[in-house]
């Protein structure tokens, strides 16, 4: 079989180029790797090197010719022991470069979202929820159940040391998460449990230890990464991205991620700007995540441990003045909470007030507030913001009509708009005013005390939203 | 389909300096068993990525795709050095370290071309391929990421006292990312099984050596975390299984990291789109003609194991042979189904 030699592309975009010239001619022999020709692009000039062995037996092609399309037959090569003549005249009809077809396949119309779209997943089409329904939150906790007081930090360190007496393969990693007990003491007394070779402490190297974490779970492990604050693991977000979020797409499906980053994020009191921003909405755009962000004790202890269990990477983001808030929680063996799922913190029938993680201390002062003037609100706890319980948000804003955004992240691409987007696409027609948000200030976080204060998001704020969507 | 592009020099500088650096010249000796499994493996590669280049050069390749010619003899020296269990991961130039581990051509071929059957089902293209069964974990395109990754596969393996080994390779390049040295820093200190391979082609990109690093022996980047290093001809299969073996004990034995930094060169640009202006001509040509990895043990297996020329053209065969299914599998294997835009995001 004689060889056609075709004009080769040499960069993603080259439609044709120039053939400078032959360093060949016809009769020659060549082997593997000797170089034919020289092509010219417009950035630079490159050599064509022969794959196969064989004899040049027709140059199609002439030196100097421009404008030569790619994959034009410019050569043939007659293959070993192949007479050059019979080769050379079966120039003429030689087949179409069997390229061709599959060389450009049509495209296929691939941004269409397939019907079975993952739940929580943007809506592709507008009013699709007309029936939506909320999460019932109430289940997860059996009737009759008791409740003990405890605070958010002892929560979070009680479902870390459950999950580590569950399975084996859970350990903890971190700054000072061993000795130290914790930089916020939330892994206090794991140490004395399961001993230094499942809780690590490491040096101060946050790319350094995110990246062997990781790959410590595509090896099968599941790694509890703390991180003493969020604030640092933007040292490490390649690794959280690029590594963790996206290897298993990456790998058709192969190479799962099970791991949990967690620690404090967000505003705590007078840190400044490089230890107070709030990271949901830059984890809540990636595809690959699952992003939790508790408020109560309950769920903070419910949702650690179903993101521990999880096979794939969480984002949990604590709160460092919610780690000494006190909340009841269920006194049970295993309680665990659905990550994906809102909870419903009060019922009400004026106005729907959507938030999660601290931004829910505003929205239920707020609600107590506006109580008092007749407005009964509905206080919806998000709890995870990806995948997003569009649903429950949706079923209450049609009972509602009006509903009031709240985080302490900034406004531009925050969480609270993408709330809002959503409710816009799903429920446009129940609306009786637009959708208001409360966030937190576009600016750096400053340091003075006033001034911080007038940066966060304030229950007044919250009160008075509700009551302008209300026409109140 | 006789051809692949090849970037080369437009404008030629001074000469370089032949031949590569060579680390201290210990010649153990293969037998003629080991001679042609190496010949063999290393042909593998070399008729794979001209393959590749081929097919890029008709456009059934696209996006980027970094070509292996010239550093064989690495990857299958380590090769022949390690266990089973053993893990390999990799930065973007990687298909070479796929073959080795016996991953099918096929599979990443048509994960090239951006096919279903690829090993990724198309889904990641050529620096982003694994395969768990072979012990292979990618395959990342973010330089030097894979440092602190591969770390991470030690740490598994000490956790899990698997006696497995981590084969953590990265380039001259990568060499100079901060995480390495977060990694090294670990790796010592926990006396974690890996072995660091720097492929020490001479360019990073288009950069050399020279003009992007204040220390340019590598093996010595470990120094200040006791981490013992070697330099070794990466051009000569027996100096580097020699060399890997010898790290890779070290590291099983519960010793900690080992540095290897293989002296090689890649013939090809950096990438498919590399107009090579950064190096001459004849400092190629030299390379290929006096330290060709292939020819080399060629030249043994013809020579001192008086091999027929006829047997080594059967080999030839085979392997183009192998090549070439690889190559209509993955030009007529279809492309993924629409639906798997929305598949593998979470499990």
């Amino acid at each position: 079989m004689p060889i056609d030699v075709l004009m080769p592309a040499l960069s993603p975009t080259m439609e044709q180029g120039k053939l400078a010239k032959w360093l060949k001619k016809e009769g020659d022999s060549v082997k593997s790797g000797d170089i034919l020709a020289e092509i010219e692009t417009d950035k630079a000039t490159m050599e064509i090197e022969a794959v196969d062995e064989g004899v040049l037996a027709k140059i199609l092609v002439d030196d100097g010719a421009e404008n030569v399309a790619v994959n034009t037959p410019i050569a043939i090569i007659a293959a070993e022991g192949e007479d050059v003549a019979s080769a050379a005249a079966g120039a003429s009809s030689a087949p179409a470069p069997a390229a061709e077809p599959s060389a450009e396949p049509a495209p296929e119309p691939a941004a269409e979202p397939p019907p079975e779209a993952p739940p929580g997943s943007a809506p592709a089409s507008p009013a699709i929820a007309r029936s939506a329904s909320a999460y019932d939150a109430g289940s997860e906790v059996p009737e009759g159940t008791e409740m003990v007081e405890q605070t958010v930090r002892e929560a979070l360190r009680d479902a870390m040391a459950e999950e580590m007496r569950r399975e084996e393969s859970v350990y903890v990693i971190g700054e000072e998460v061993a000795e130290y007990q914790g930089a916020y003491k939330v892994t206090q007394g794991l140490l004395q449990e399961f001993g230094a070779r499942r809780v690590v402490d490491t040096p101060i190297t946050e790319h350094g230890f995110t990246g062997l974490a990781v790959g410590s779970a595509f090896a099968g492990l599941r790694p509890i990464v703390e991180f003493m604050t969020f604030n640092f693991a933007m040292q490490a977000i390649d690794q959280i991205i690029n590594s963790a979020a996206k290897t298993l797409y990456m790998s058709g499906g192969q190479l799962g991620c099970p791991i949990v980053f967690r620690g404090p994020n967000g505003a705590a009191s007078r840190v400044a700007a490089q230890h107070s921003h709030d990271y949901a909405a830059w984890y809540s755009n990636v595809p690959g995540l699952k992003v939790v962000m508790p408020y109560t004790a309950a769920d903070a202890k419910g949702l650690l441990k179903s993101a521990i269990r999880d096979p794939n990477p969480v984002i949990f983001l604590e709160n460092e003045i919610l780690y000494g808030q006190t909340f009841p929680v269920p006194k049970l063996d295993d309680f665990t909470v659905p990550i994906g799922k809102a909870r419903i913190h009060r019922q009400g029938d004026d106005v729907t007030i959507v938030s999660f993680g601290i931004g829910m201390t505003y929205a239920v002062k707020a609600a107590e507030e506006l109580a008092k003037e007749g407005i009964e609100a509905e206080v919806i706890d998000l709890r995870t913001i990806r995948p997003m319980d569009t649903e429950t948000v949706i079923a209450s804003v049609i009972k509602t009509g009006r509903c009031v955004a709240v985080e302490e992240g900034f406004p531009q691409s925050g969480v609270t708009a993408e709330i809002a987007m959503r409710i816009m696409e799903a429920a446009f027609d129940y609306l009786d005013a637009p959708v208001v948000r409360v966030t937190g200030k576009d600016v750096p976080m400053p340091y003075a005390a006033n001034l911080e204060k007038l940066a966060l998001p304030t229950v007044a704020e919250v009160v008075q939203a509700a009551k302008a969507v209300c026409y109140k | 389909m006789a051809a692949a592009a090849r970037k080369s020099a437009g404008a030629a500088s001074k000469p370089a300096k032949s031949g590569a650096r060579r680390g201290p010249k210990n010649t153990p000796s293969f037998n003629k068993e080991e001679e042609l499994h190496a010949y063999r493996e290393m042909l593998l590669i070399r008729r794979f990525e001209e393959k590749s280049g081929q097919m890029y050069g008709m456009g059934l390749i696209g996006g980027f795709c970094h070509l292996y010619i010239g550093q064989e003899a690495v990857v299958v020296g380590m090769q022949m050095a390690s266990k089973d269990g053993d893990q390999v991961i990799t930065g973007y130039r990687d298909h070479g370290h796929m073959l080795v581990t016996g991953m099918d051509p096929k599979g990443v071929l048509a994960e090239l071309t951006g096919r279903r059957g690829g090993y990724s089902r198309g889904k990641g293209g050529s620096m982003h391929m694994f395969s768990k069964e072979k012990h292979f974990y990618g395959g990342h395109g973010i330089v030097g990421a894979q440092v602190s990754l591969g770390t991470g596969l030690a740490f598994a393996n000490r956790y899990r006292e698997n006696g497995s080994v981590s084969l953590t390779y990265f380039g001259d390049g990568a060499a100079n990312q901060g995480q390495v040295y977060e990694s090294f820093n670990m790796a010592a200190l926990w006396k974690l099984p890996v072995v660091y391979v720097i492929e020490n082609n001479r360019y990073a990109m288009g950069t050399s050596v020279s003009r992007a690093a204040a220390q340019t022996d590598f093996s010595k980047r470990g120094l200040s975390f006791n981490i013992p290093g070697e330099q070794v001809d990466g051009m000569d299969v027996r100096a580097v299984r020699e060399a890997g073996a010898r790290a890779i004990e070290h590291a099983r034995s519960g010793e900690g990291p080992f540095i290897l930094e293989m002296l090689t060169y890649r013939y090809r640009g950096h990438s498919m789109s590399d107009p090579a202006k950064y190096r001459t001509k004849d400092e190629v040509t030299r390379m290929r003609e006096e330290q060709d990895p292939i020819e080399q043990v060629r030249r043994r297996l013809l020579g001192e194991w008086s091999l027929a020329e006829d047997e080594l053209k059967a080999i030839d065969g085979e392997i183009r042979k192998i090549v070439n299914e690889a190559a209509d599998f993955a030009t007529n294997d279809p492309e993924p189904d629409p639906s798997e835009l929305w598949t593998d995001i979470l499990l």
